[in-house]
């Protein structure tokens, strides 16, 4: 896994499912999906977005992630030349009926954001006694 | 007023940088364009910043290396996602890299600065006092 060369992904602009009200351009970032005992977990790459630029939403099954980078790191900089565009983050998933949606935590470093969707417990394996 | 406004300003920079898709200021000097991390190079004032796009590396995984006017940034990502765990998605991509690029400018080596914030290395390299444009008085 580790050994293979790194190959660059393209940016993926956002297809408009809702459109956005401002101009500027967003990017889906590349998301892993896997689900341990406990958990649902969402890993997504959003290179540039501090934490206090993350917006977590969940509203009718719906789980909206939005992540805007800081542009002010860019002011007085003029290109010269450029391999991939920049811009804000989003993406969105319908949540299934196992993921309790009081209980959702969110990890932000180094770039990489970490959504902990954890279970309801009535959707957790269970081991019935027998009588 | 309108340069005050952060979607504004992004759309501005969105602009800038897409007219500079196919600027030939490196020319073929990067080794394999298109390699990772993806580099995008400005100018701030007199001296050059490279910027990439690298989320999820470590500090200590990450290696940078001048010589003369070549930069060399070089590691490994990689994704770990524990044991016992039945993965739903995967598009997020691991492996090994290591890119090169010449610069067509001087740089003075001793006063490169390198800064890796959210998944963002910045490389900040000051041009060389010699190589600095110098404007000529007409006598």
């Amino acid at each position: 896994m580790a050994g293979q060369e790194l190959e660059v992904q393209q940016k993926k602009e956002v297809a408009s499912q809702q459109e956005k009200t401002i101009p500027a351009r967003f990017y889906v970032p590349p998301t892993d999906i896997f689900e341990t005992a406990d958990a649902l977990k969402i890993v997504m790459e959003v290179p540039g977005v501090p934490k206090e630029a993350v917006d977590v939403k969940v509203e009718n099954e719906l789980l909206s992630i939005e992540g805007r980078i800081e542009t002010t790191n860019y002011n007085g900089l003029e290109p010269l030349y450029t391999e991939y565009p920049i811009g804000h983050f989003a993406r969105s998933f319908t949540l299934p009926w196992q993921v309790d949606q009081q209980n959702i935590t969110a990890h932000l470093e180094d770039g990489v954001l970490t959504l902990t969707l954890n279970k309801r417990p009535e959707s957790k394996p269970r081991r019935i006694a027998i009588q | 007023m309108l340069y005050s406004d952060p979607f504004e300003t992004l759309l501005q920079l969105q602009q800038a940088l897409d007219a500079f898709r196919s600027s030939s200021w490196l020319g073929t000097s990067t080794s394999g364009a298109g390699g990772f991390p993806p580099l995008n190079v400005f100018s701030k004032g007199d001296d050059i910043v490279v910027v990439a796009e690298a989320p999820g590396l470590k500090k200590d995984e990450l290696d940078i290396q001048v010589k003369g006017r070549t930069i060399q940034i070089a590691g490994a990502k990689t994704v770990t996602y524990g044991d016992g765990v039945s993965l739903h998605r995967r598009e997020r991509t691991v492996g090994r890299f290591s890119r090169s690029l010449n610069l067509p400018v001087e740089i003075d080596a001793d006063k490169i600065k390198a800064e890796y914030r959210d998944g963002v290395l910045a490389i900040f390299l000051p041009r060389a006092e010699q190589d600095k444009p110098r404007s000529i008085k007409i006598a």
